[in-house]
């Protein structure tokens, strides 16, 4: 079953019509001259296309939260770069309905000589907001991430939950109108985490529609309304997260206790 | 500002909240102009507070910090006083010296916007990776960077300006629209070498070289006039010859330039501009494709 609030009368906040992405990758790791001019000499050619997203199509009403599941490589990262038009389709229309603020990696703009406040302005800036509206939310971002203390010391002097603690706030501080978070929920020590937990629940309720990429299928359980599946790039399942998953955990051939090491 | 509320309307310097975005895979390579501009123009404090990270995070380790941005172009001058002054046997007066410095700074600018704008996307990887904006703002902070760099050098220049009794007129300030034009030219070679270097890495080990060469075709050893008949004749096809020659004539001799290094000058920089921007719009979509 797909979410009442896609046959509400607003229009989808996101839309995504058979989806493809193909990359044409070279076989060498970095492209060089040397390189070009050895592959010219063979005749070879250097590109080799890969399929990571086939012909997907589904839409994100209003108020929903999406779960994306899947095997590594299904094409759940290469589907939320699409959608926050990173990646370019290759074939295929996605439509989408206000700022998105990709939270794909932590700390995404920041620099390590800076202090933890200049790398808020930096991170804000980098999502889209202006310098005024970022500046409106230093301290609530800072005070999220419990760092009240070191915020005017360098980042490269912040422990490593430290960090994340400070790059996943500026990340759900920023006011998207849609959220994507790729895998980003482990960050911090307990007591983060369950702050963490929070404030996606208030996201949530406050974003137009939020998309989760997790392993962790119980987060996804909690946190989502809908769930799609995808493996090696084709869309194999849409509807309620409870039997989205139990169809993916057959699939996957391992039991409901499988993937609870992110659960902790 | 109005992003508070998801559902605002106005007010922002959005045309309309929530925004519509569309992707469709792009054959023609250059993308709406219109758009692209006004979120490149929307985006700019992005580009400007992250070129002023750069520069502040760039010597917060060493003993001199920031000091570094007069001590470099001073030392650089020292050397420079050294090659031409003492090493060559002939010592050259403040006058020549100071038509040296000027140049040299200026050439550093333009040498700097290439080497930092071809390093900018493929240095940006995981911004590039996670987050949407018009690209051209990475090689354009990159300009910015290099500009602030060569800020400092102005005062210093000015000292030598003084010690050559070089004159203050008119004809110096048509120096600043020669230092605009080198501005507009700089932030068109970034984005084209910033492209180039996506798809041949190896561009970063040849870019010094062609530095090395530019600078000594360049009249910044040089007077345009003490120039070689042969390196002269070069000087269509030098964008630097114009623009820089144009530049020291009215900073060290205070003269303005003839109307041809203006038609020149200006002709490259805004042809520099033109086409390296729109060769890199046109591939900044498969930057993150090759980046990955």
């Amino acid at each position: 079953m797909i979410s009442l609030s896609a046959f509400s009368e607003s229009p989808p906040a996101v839309k995504v019509q058979n989806l493809s992405i193909t990359y044409r990758t070279t076989m060498e790791r970095v492209p060089t001259f040397k390189n070009a001019l050895v592959r010219f000499g063979r005749g070879e050619r250097a590109v080799r296309e890969i399929h990571a997203v086939d012909d997907v199509s589904f839409e994100v009403g209003e108020g929903t939260s999406l779960g994306i599941i899947g095997n590594n490589g299904a094409g759940k990262s290469t589907l939320m770069r699409a959608l926050a038009g990173i990646l370019p389709p290759t074939k295929g229309r996605i439509e989408v309905r206000g700022r998105i603020t990709p939270l794909l990696a932590l700390g995404v703009g920041f620099n390590n000589n800076l202090s933890g406040r200049e790398n808020i302005i930096l991170g804000g800036l980098a999502s889209g907001l202006s310098r005024k509206e970022v500046e409106a939310r230093t301290d609530l971002v800072t005070e999220f991430a419990g760092l009240e203390e070191f915020i005017d010391a360098p980042m490269r002097t912040y422990s490593s939950g430290m960090y994340s603690r400070l790059a996943f706030s500026v990340a759900v501080n920023m006011n998207p109108d849609i959220l994507m978070i790729d895998e980003a929920l482990s960050a911090g020590d307990a007591t983060f985490k369950t702050k963490a937990a929070e404030k996606m629940d208030e996201l949530r309720r406050q974003a137009r529609a939020m998309f989760l990429v997790s392993h962790s299928l119980g987060s996804i359980k909690e946190l989502c309304n809908e769930c799609i599946w995808l493996h090696k790039g084709r869309l194999m399942m849409h509807g309620e997260p409870e039997e989205v998953i139990e169809a993916y955990q057959k699939f996957v051939n391992v039991g409901p206790s499988a993937m609870t090491l992110d659960d902790l | 500002m109005s992003s508070e509320s998801p559902v605002a309307l106005g007010g922002s310097r959005q045309d309309f909240t929530p925004p519509v975005h569309i992707y469709e895979p792009h054959r023609a390579g250059i993308p709406n102009l219109g758009p692209y501009i006004r979120e490149l123009w929307r985006r700019r404090e992005f580009a400007s507070e992250s070129s002023k990270a750069a520069l502040r995070s760039e010597n917060t380790l060493t003993v001199f910090g920031q000091v570094w941005m007069v001590l470099n172009p001073l030392l650089l001058a020292g050397v420079y006083y050294l090659l031409v002054s003492v090493l060559s046997g002939k010592p050259q007066g403040w006058g020549y010296f100071s038509h040296l410095t000027g140049g040299l700074f200026a050439f550093y600018f333009v040498s700097n916007s290439m080497m930092s704008g071809a390093q900018s996307i493929v240095g940006g990887g995981k911004l590039l990776l996670n987050t949407s904006f018009p690209r051209l703002l990475m090689p354009f902070a990159a300009v910015r960077t290099a500009f602030f760099r060569f800020l400092p050098t102005v005062p210093v220049y000015l000292l030598f300006h003084v010690l050559a009794g070089n004159p203050w007129n008119l004809g110096t300030l048509s120096a600043l629209a020669f230092l605009f034009l080198l501005v507009i030219f700089s932030l068109g070679i970034a984005a084209f070498f910033a492209t180039i270097q996506v798809y041949f890495r190896d561009a970063t080990s040849f870019l010094p070289y062609l530095n090395r060469i530019w600078l000594y075709v360049s009249p910044v050893l040089i007077t345009i006039d003490k120039m070689p008949k042969e390196l002269r004749s070069l000087g269509e096809i030098n964008p630097l010859f114009s623009l820089l020659g144009g530049y020291t004539e009215a900073l060290v001799s205070g003269t303005v330039p003839s109307l041809r290094l203006w038609l020149f000058a200006s002709g490259w920089s805004v042809a520099a501009l033109v086409i390296g921007s729109l060769f890199f719009i046109s591939r900044e979509r498969d930057f993150a494709v090759r980046i990955f």
